[in-house]
């Protein structure tokens, strides 16, 4: 279908767009910005004033449960939560039920994605058999059935040997490699970050240094065999050092951060709310600037939502044996947002690490909206104040610390490939 | 920096359950040590009885061991007129079998008042108390290694018998403070009475990290952790830690930490020795310091009844409270 849409404030960082425009969409593709020339003919235009346009965002690491876990959240539920909340890629790290090692797991998941209609699914494939770190999958096959890349998810890969093989063994085929980068002794059986909240609480705690010891490992085994390496989930200010440094040796690495460890510190956890128990945890709020600082500076480039859904109950346990995770795809953007409401950031590098640069990582087309490119795009209204509640959360997960509070800003419309996949 | 502890107040600010002492005020403990000591001579008495909780029904939820918390709870709670039912409970972890919070509802559902809850997970009070009817009283005999609240009661009322005054005390706590949450409750306690000094001595491999944001120094050695020392707090070293993953051997442990006579001598000529119990001889405590002159730690068992009497008394309610003070 072709669509106009008049007067919204567009944000395209890719292309260095931040102004009021036009946006004209033939077909799938992106036909003009500003006036569209020939006499273009829309089937519908859409009244953009007073808000912004976006690119359609690229998750970077976002879990669905299916397969495996569908009592908590299916590929139709999640996508569906995905398009309301201006998601239109996914990526998904490998960890289902069983694990994404074999070509027809990958088929499987994008059939569903494309037949639920929704936002599309880029699966990461397992970098090791069963993500047991023991031995290597057959990575170009997933490369050739549609894996955007590889990862032993939230798995570590303890034999150093077998990493770098896995390493060289992707590089040789230019696959990216994606990283949890944790050491597991010194992770332990922790669920909290190691401080005064784990000192108060006796809670078992996680310390910087199983964050800082596995990226410093990471980094080096990148240096020595070529791959190109993204990792995910940081967590303390001094991996973002650790990433500065292996920037400034123009080593093909890339740093991703979830949205909530930038809002959120270990102090949220107050008197054990399992709300807040995510892995990597909350840190300090020396780290939580030290992110925001990475992202200003560039070294970590990406915002994702790391989302985990669950069922409500599944919280509802003593803190160590509470499930982990947020489910955090309807929050994603307005979290993010609050970052530059508050003017911790600038809009474009939030936007940019929301949608072009994690779409460069993943090397899709998506996730700017220069002339020519796919109409993955969304409508953000940043005056709406909506309550995330029963009725509002699209997710099947109700794992938000968010759940029942107010919030501001909501996306309005959603466009996967020139087609509307949400409005409201 | 930390939230404040919703859980354990109702809306008008009065105490409910008993889960943690942070968050208490001076006059909570001063009060709980005051009607403590009114208690303490009832065990003395012909008929030792009075009926605060007459009709009441008191549940001893042991999700883990305990012989002397359990046992002395079910005293305090009989002498308080209450009928008593002790659950030694186990249970499955995480998603299989029966939940922690299904485990307790079904027991409420039987019209329970109070539970007293021991579990191994840090949280668990907290987790059981935000879960019940309004008029279910909670009380926490220990979350795996957060707080056993009425342990540090009993032990501040013990030291109350002894020294008058807490704002001149030094006091130490030697051993395993990371998993001791006999410890952390200590700590709160002894911080909110308003103590001179508190010190924690032992290997780092036992001392949690950022121990100081509780309001604590640290000694890495017994000779100048207990100089000018009143009150010598000794914790229980676990077996299960003797793996030598934190505690090379036994040996070097007790010859650096273990109380003795010797070491006993750097403290003040009137110091008092406290354990919560149980000990092990030769491991933390040699049997001449335990059971010398200077030890009260059978003290402190005597204390826990009169000490938990109080604590319920407290939760059942304000009226029945000023008839017997």
């Amino acid at each position: 279908m072709d669509i106009s849409i008049h007067n919204g404030h567009l944000v395209d960082p890719a292309n260095g767009v931040n102004q009021v425009t036009d946006i004209h969409i033939s077909r799938n593709r992106i036909k003009a910005i500003g006036d569209p020339h020939q006499d273009f003919r829309p089937k519908r235009v859409i009244d953009a004033k007073g808000r912004y346009i976006f690119p359609g965002i690229v998750d970077l690491c976002a879990r669905l449960r299916e397969p495996g876990e569908e009592h908590k959240a299916t590929i139709l539920s999640e996508t569906r939560a995905a398009a309301s909340a201006g998601i239109t890629s996914l990526i998904c790290p490998p960890d289902t039920l069983p694990v994404i090692e074999t070509p027809g797991m990958v088929h499987m998941i994008q059939e569903r994605a494309n037949a639920a209609g929704f936002s599309g699914i880029y699966p990461l494939g397992a970098l090791t058999a069963g993500l047991k770190g023991k031995k290597l999958t057959d990575m170009a096959t997933l490369q050739d059935a549609g894996c955007v890349g590889v990862s032993n998810a939230l798995e570590p890969v303890e034999n150093s040997l077998l990493m770098r093989r896995a390493m060289q063994y992707a590089s040789t085929y230019d696959i990216p490699v994606f990283l949890a980068s944790w050491d597991p002794w010194l992770q332990g059986n922790g669920v909290v970050h190691e401080g005064f909240i784990s000192t108060q609480l006796g809670l078992p705690a996680i310390p910087e240094a199983a964050e800082t010891v596995g990226v410093a490992r990471d980094i080096a085994l990148v240096e020595t065999s070529g791959a190109s390496a993204h990792i995910y989930l940081v967590s303390c200010a001094r991996s973002v050092s650790r990433l500065r440094e292996a920037r400034q040796r123009n080593l093909p690495i890339t740093g991703s951060v979830a949205v909530h460890n930038l809002l959120c510190t270990e102090s949220d956890i107050g008197e054990f709310n399992t709300f807040f128990k995510v892995i990597p945890p909350l840190r300090t709020i020396r780290d939580q600037e030290g992110l925001i600082q990475g992202l200003a500076s560039g070294d970590i480039s990406v915002i994702c939502s790391d989302h985990q859904p669950h069922s409500l109950d599944s919280k509802l346990a003593p803190f160590s044996e509470a499930a982990t995770g947020i489910a955090g795809l309807d929050t994603l953007l307005t979290m993010a947002w609050s970052l530059v409401k508050n003017n911790q950031l600038e809009v474009q590098t939030v936007i940019s690490a929301l949608t072009a640069n994690p779409a460069q990582i993943v090397g899709l087309e998506c996730g700017n909206l220069a002339v020519g490119r796919p109409a993955d795009l969304l409508m953000f209204d940043d005056r709406i104040i909506w309550t995330l509640d029963d009725t509002t959360m699209m997710s099947k997960g109700r794992n938000s610390p968010w759940f029942g509070h107010e919030l501001t800003g909501k996306v309005v419309l959603t466009i996967k490939n020139g087609k509307i996949v949400w409005e409201i | 920096m930390r939230a404040d502890f919703p859980v354990q107040f109702d809306q008008n600010g009065k105490l409910r359950h008993f889960l943690t002492i942070q968050g208490l005020s001076e006059d909570t403990l001063t009060g709980i040590l005051d009607i403590a000591h009114s208690f303490i001579d009832f065990g003395k008495r012909e008929i030792k009885k009075i009926p605060l909780m007459r009709g009441k029904t008191m549940v001893n939820l042991f999700f883990e061991p305990s012989t002397r918390t359990r046992t002395t709870f079910e005293i305090a709670a009989k002498r308080l007129s209450a009928d008593v039912v002790n659950m030694n409970a186990t249970r499955m972890s995480t998603t299989k079998g029966e939940t922690i919070l299904d485990t307790v509802k079904t027991i409420e559902a039987m019209h329970t008042d109070m539970f007293v809850v021991r579990d191994r997970a840090s949280g668990a009070a907290q987790l059981i108390a935000s879960h019940l009817p309004d008029h279910v009283r909670v009380i926490n005999a220990g979350d795996g290694r957060h707080e056993h609240p009425t342990q540090a009661m009993l032990d501040v009322f013990t030291i109350r018998q002894h020294k008058q005054d807490f704002s001149k005390l030094r006091i130490a706590i030697v051993g395993d403070i990371l998993h001791s949450r006999v410890a952390r409750s200590q700590i709160h306690a002894l911080n909110i009475l308003g103590v001179r000094e508190i010190r924690v001595i032992g290997p780092r491999t036992l001392i949690p990290t950022d121990i100081e944001t509780m309001g604590v120094g640290y000694v890495n050695n017994m000779r100048d952790g207990l100089e000018d020392i009143d009150v010598i707090i000794m914790l229980r070293i676990q077996r299960e830690r003797m793996d030598g993953q934190l505690i090379p051997s036994e040996q070097e442990y007790f010859a650096r930490y273990g109380l003795t006579e010797r070491t006993l001598d750097f403290a003040k000529p009137d110091a008092m020795v406290m354990h919560p119990g149980p000990i092990n001889r030769g491991l933390e405590i040699s049997s001449s310091v335990a059971d010398g002159n200077r030890s009260v730690i059978l003290d402190q068992v005597t204390n826990g009844i009169a000490v938990r009497m109080s604590i319920m008394a407290h939760l059942m309610g304000g009226q029945e409270k000023s008839k017997w003070t």
